[in-house]
């Protein structure tokens, strides 16, 4: 019976580890502002969009929204605790409740925005889906590929567009597919298949993970329209604001040339007043949001804006050098274009 | 000391009444189950409808949209989520039964090799039960997967044997056979030498039985066996047409294939099953008591008759009931397949289905019952196999 | 008158003592044997000298990058610069002690529960079994009595692997003793709810479990009750377990003599204090060794939570060996993570084949 009694005594430690972390998902901004924190899904290692270090410090560009969120909510971009998904978990963990909000590159498409019961709540990747290949296999388009052996990351829609693509040019393949990219990248190394495909972002990312990576190209085609960015659940209006609008901040607050170290001396001057506007110092556009007046300041202050996230992260400010393209500004040839705050 | 007079009454009160309580105690016990599955259902509805959330079996009619590595029948991407999961099903059994043919294999030599007299021969299957049953399963998959199939050469330096079989870090490339005009032939060959082979078997039987003569029944049928089908082969030519794999573009193309996930996942499965079939085995055959040996001696059997006869049969009994179980783990543990990308059950259906259409309770679901059903029947043929050689006392 | 005297005793044979004996008796008592031994000759000179060559005689020991693996053989640097990643996981460096301290209690409050002569053994590990888990909680979780919360996400390596085996273990016991009870209550319906319960269990795979339990079990629950990823991990293993714990202890019911049960009504005990006090403690007695080679499979099915994202050992091992600075160490990674488990594994099997000697209360024949 000594057993049974020292396991009940675990048995309370364990309930007690579990209601420490009870959390209220009713209303998800009351349930975030009660906690204190901003639970948040990211991808379980891509360099330049969210990985840890050895210490267990997240960052990238899709942790950078999380951050954001949190800086606007509570002035404080540490007050994050973050949830590694596969591909696999990642929508019911959100579904269910486990993570508030998901930012872990993931597709918009409208079976995902409707039939799962989601919310996008903006882009902030453009992407589009490629393929990297072994410069030996003297491979310089994707019409090649007949017959090839193709890595691929279970659950994604890259699984689906490889096959039409596939199909569409009459062509014959043989999927291989993991559950996680450094998997996929260890099995191209090793001669296991021939292609790796997925979102060119996460090829330039993976790249930089083999041993030699300039002995592997990536093919000049795009063969998807792949709109990344954080998703929230359905039926939560507020809280899908909060996402939405921290994102949009952080673009316009490049386009209005406000970065992380002039943002404290414009905030206070009141010269131009669309950056007067989203930096709080004119109008009470914050309190709309239930945010803090000063949300976007403390964005900028401590993510940056759009410009410096993408520069720090993936551009030519990291080791992926990832040119900005469909991600530059809307008046530099990009796509990224942000409502304005009035 | 209790009051005699106190009995009858305690005897009448509802609380010591045991069938009484026995009764209430189940009602509480089924009330709680039904009220908890009852608390379970209504939040999972609830939480569906205002998730907005699909539900239902709908879907497995949807097309799929995604290619797979391997099916054992015909897949296209345009076939629908159902057919997806009879192709991880299928999957599923392939591993499994192949893991428990060569486990059982494995098995069975390694438990009578710890009774070998040789000492080096013990000491060996020793040191082998002792490393791969104290590591864990996925561990030894990764490890065959990860350090071994892909540190093959690639295909274009693969290790080719005989010119038709070939060995590389795409899998095993083998010859396949397609069957050609003489196998007509061939098959009415094959046919006429198992019937005679049946009826010669019952002859022997029924000779021995009249004049106690024995009868060298299994080299007389592997001759018959052999000669007949092999002089339709020498009359009119090779039944089977072999495909033989040959490298083009990127792959061999042509024969059979046996792709590195299915190889690496069967050999670890195997070689971990086989560590415990092995003890199962020695155990068995331990069991048996050394009379019964020192009985079938001196009743003048050879050793190997001995064996056959007299001490497998008994040993049999011992080990059936935990070589099912370990038959079971063989099949639960394949789906482990999800760490190297098999496409098994696991991998296939609940993982790539599932995240394709966000049913997470109804594919997850369908997932258990058909493990379920796949444990129940392993249980079920088991039993009626231990009940058809169990000791029938007289 | 004449005295016999004995002849000293000759020295056996050559043929019979010694080695050259113990050769013919044991390797080459045969022509199948002999071969035989040939045969597992040349496995062993197959298996032995290169697996020797690569992890001890060409194999780097000292350095600090990947770079100081020069030879050929096994690159044990890997292992010792993420050392401590493979036992903390991401636990914080400066707090480490922490969980140092929390094994370190474990070891030295379990010592007297192993001395045969410890007096009041049993008050003294019921206490130990009580105040321990709430230590180890505060110790590793910490955010009371000054300790500095640290958050399980953050909880990892070989640490992590032990907490889900034992909790793992402590959670299926007693589940498991009740539903060994119910399966072989007299009541109906209590019986075929337990069976029903430990044959599901016992028939899925523990990867579905924790996959239900890791995304889905928040989805069965009422709006805003939402637990811990680990506490969701450690309910699908404790379920999971108690059925194989549940069969166990019937194995041992079952070894119980009527006799045992009827002298106990007889002596006028209710259930629980026949059960209590007569019954199970024989039973579990003779069920510890099969409850050792559970919590062993336990032990190695804690591996399979890397599935759901949690990084214990195995998982940790993965995770350093795709960082590219350190490529192409998987073999040495795995080899390290096997002789961990193995280590752990094996001590627990011979631990269970001692105690079986241990307990026999001489019922051989």
């Amino acid at each position: 019976m000594k057993m049974a009694k020292s396991a009940l005594a675990v048995f309370t430690t364990a309930a007690v580890l579990g209601v420490s972390s009870f959390a209220q998902a009713g209303a998800t901004l009351d349930a975030v502002q009660k906690k204190g924190f901003v639970q948040c899904g990211i991808s379980d290692g891509l360099p330049g969009f969210s990985y840890a270090d050895d210490k267990g410090n997240y960052m990238g560009l899709d942790v950078d929204v999380c951050r954001a969120v949190a800086a606007a909510l509570f002035g404080d971009a540490t007050k994050v605790k973050y949830s590694p998904l596969t591909a696999k978990e990642r929508f019911t963990a959100l579904q269910s409740g486990e993570v508030d909000v998901l930012s872990r590159n993931t597709t918009w498409t409208s079976s995902r925005d409707a039939g799962l019961g989601l919310n996008f709540a903006g882009v902030n990747y453009y992407d589009g889906q490629g393929f990297l290949v072994n410069k030996k296999l003297g491979v310089t388009t994707a019409k090649d590929l007949d017959g090839a052996t193709v890595c691929i990351q279970a659950g994604t829609t890259t699984e689906l567009n490889l096959s039409d693509y596939f199909r569409a040019n009459n062509l014959k393949f043989t999927p291989i597919t993991y559950d996680t990219s450094d998997e996929s990248a260890k099995s191209l190394e090793s001669g296991r298949c021939d292609v790796l495909t997925s979102d060119q972002s996460q090829l330039y990312a993976q790249r930089i993970k083999l041993g030699a990576p300039d002995e592997y190209v990536v093919l000049p085609e795009v063969i998807s329209k792949e709109p990344l960015g954080p998703v929230v659940r359905q039926g939560d209006d507020e809280w899908f604001n909060i996402v939405r609008w921290s994102l949009f901040a952080m673009v316009n607050a490049e386009e209005l040339g406000i970065t992380s170290s002039n943002v404290e001396e414009k905030s206070k001057s009141t010269g131009n007043p669309d950056v007067a506007r989203l930096l709080g110092s004119e109008g009470q556009y914050g309190n709309d949001l239930k945010l803090p007046p000063d949300w976007a300041v403390q964005i900028v202050k401590q993510v940056g804006n759009y410009g410096e996230s993408f520069d720090r992260n993936v551009g030519a400010g990291s080791e992926l050098k990832i040119e900005r393209g469909l991600n530059a500004l809307w008046n530099n040839g990009g796509l990224q274009y942000a409502p304005p705050v009035r | 000391m209790q009051n005699a007079a106190n009995v009858p009454r305690r005897r009448g009160s509802v609380l010591t009444d045991p069938k009484l309580r026995a009764l209430i105690f189940q009602l509480v016990a089924i009330a709680a189950v039904v009220g908890l599955g009852w608390f379970l259902f209504d939040n999972t509805q609830t939480n569906l409808e205002q998730r907005g959330i699909n539900s239902g079996f709908a879907f497995l009619n949807n097309t799929a949209g995604f290619g797979i590595a391997q099916h054992l029948i015909d897949y296209t991407q345009t076939d629908s989520y159902g057919r997806v999961f009879f192709v991880g099903l299928l999957n599923t059994l392939l591993v499994s039964v192949i893991g428990i043919i060569l486990a059982t294999m494995i098995g069975f030599l390694l438990g009578v090799a710890r009774l070998s007299p040789n000492w080096l021969v013990r000491q060996l299957a020793t040191v082998y039960i002792e490393t791969f049953r104290n590591i864990p399963p996925l561990l030894q998959i990764l490890f065959w997967y990860f350090a071994v199939m892909l540190s093959l050469p690639g295909p274009r330096q693969s290790l080719g044997v005989l010119d038709s079989f070939y060995l590389n870090s795409r899998g095993l490339y083998m010859p396949s056979p397609g069957l050609s005009e003489t196998f007509g032939l061939f098959f009415a060959a094959l046919l006429l030498a198992i019937i005679a082979s049946v009826l010669l078997g019952r002859w022997a039987k029924k000779r021995r039985e009249a004049t106690g003569q024995p009868f060298p029944l299994l080299i007389s049928v592997i001759a018959l066996l052999l000669v007949v089908p092999g002089l339709a082969v020498l009359i009119a030519g090779n039944p089977l047409v072999w495909t033989i794999p040959e490298l083009k573009g990127f792959n061999f193309r042509g024969g059979w294939v046996l792709i590195p996930e299915l190889m690496a996942l069967t050999l670890a499965l195997s070689i971990y099953t086989a560590a415990f079939i092995a003890e199962i085995v020695r155990a068995g055959i331990q069991s048996v008591n050394h009379g019964q040996t020192e009985a079938a001696h001196s009743l003048g059997l050879p050793a190997g008759k001995t064996l056959r006869l007299v001490i497998i049969p008994q040993a049999l009994r011992v080990i059936i009931p935990p070589l099912t179980s370990q038959y079971l783990n063989l099949a639960k543990n394949s789906s482990l397949a999800a760490g190297i990308g098999y496409p098994d059950m696991v991998s296939l259906f609940a993982g790539t289905v599932l995240n394709q259409t966000g049913q997470a309770i109804e594919v997850i679901a369908i997932t258990m019952s058909v493990y379920l059903a796949i444990s129940i029947s392993i249980s079920m043929f088991m039993n009626w196999y231990n009940g058809r050689i169990a000791l029938i006392e007289r | 008158m004449q005295t016999h005297t004995f002849k000293p005793d000759m020295p056996p044979p050559n043929q019979s003592i010694g080695a050259v004996a113990w050769l013919r008796g044991n390797l080459f008592s045969g022509w199948f044997n002999s071969l035989l031994t040939l045969f597992a000759l040349y496995l062993v000179w197959l298996i032995v000298p290169p697996l020797i060559s690569w992890a001890f005689i060409n194999a780097d020991w000292v350095g600090t990058t990947r770079a100081d693996c020069t030879s050929e053989g096994a690159c044990w640097v890997f292992i010792q610069q993420r050392f401590g990643q493979f036992m903390y996981g991401f636990y914080p460096s400066e707090l480490r002690w922490r969980v140092d301290l929390t094994v370190i209690l474990a070891i030295v409050g379990a010592v007297p529960l192993f001395i045969d002569a410890m007096p009041r053994k049993a008050r003294y590990g019921i206490g130990f079994l009580v105040v321990y888990p709430l230590l180890a909680y505060w110790l590793l979780h910490g955010g009371f009595l000054g300790l500095e919360t640290v958050e399980t996400s953050q909880w990892g390596g070989l640490t992590l692997t032990l907490v889900i085996a034992a909790v793992g273990i402590a959670g299926a016991l007693p589940l498991g003793i009740m539903l060994a009870l119910g399966r072989r209550s007299e009541m109906p319906a209590i019986r075929v709810l337990c069976v029903t319960f430990i044959e599901f269990w016992r028939g899925v795979p523990l990867i579905t479990v924790l996959f239900m339990s890791s995304v889905m079990l928040p989805l069965f629950l009422p709006e805003g009750m939402n637990f811990d990823k680990l506490v969701r991990a450690l309910i699908g293993v404790i379920l999971f377990q108690s059925a194989y714990v549940a069969e166990v202890v019937r194995g041992g019911l079952q070894a119980i003599p009527k006799g045992q049960y009827e002298a106990a009504s007889a002596m006028g005990l209710g259930y629980w204090r026949m059960m209590g006090l007569v019954i199970l403690p024989q039973a579990l007695k003779l069920v510890i060794p099969g409850i050792v080679n559970t919590f062993i499979a336990l032990f190695k099915d804690t591996s399979l939570v890397i599935i759901i994202g949690l990084f214990d050992l195995l998982n940790s091992i993965k995770q350093a060996t795709t960082d590219p600075a350190w490529l192409g160490m998987a073999t040495e990674g795995y080899v390290f993570a096997a002789l961990v488990f193995w280590i752990f594994c094996f001590g627990m099997s011979r631990y269970s084949m001692h105690l079986e000697r241990k307990l026999d209360t001489g019922h051989k024949r």
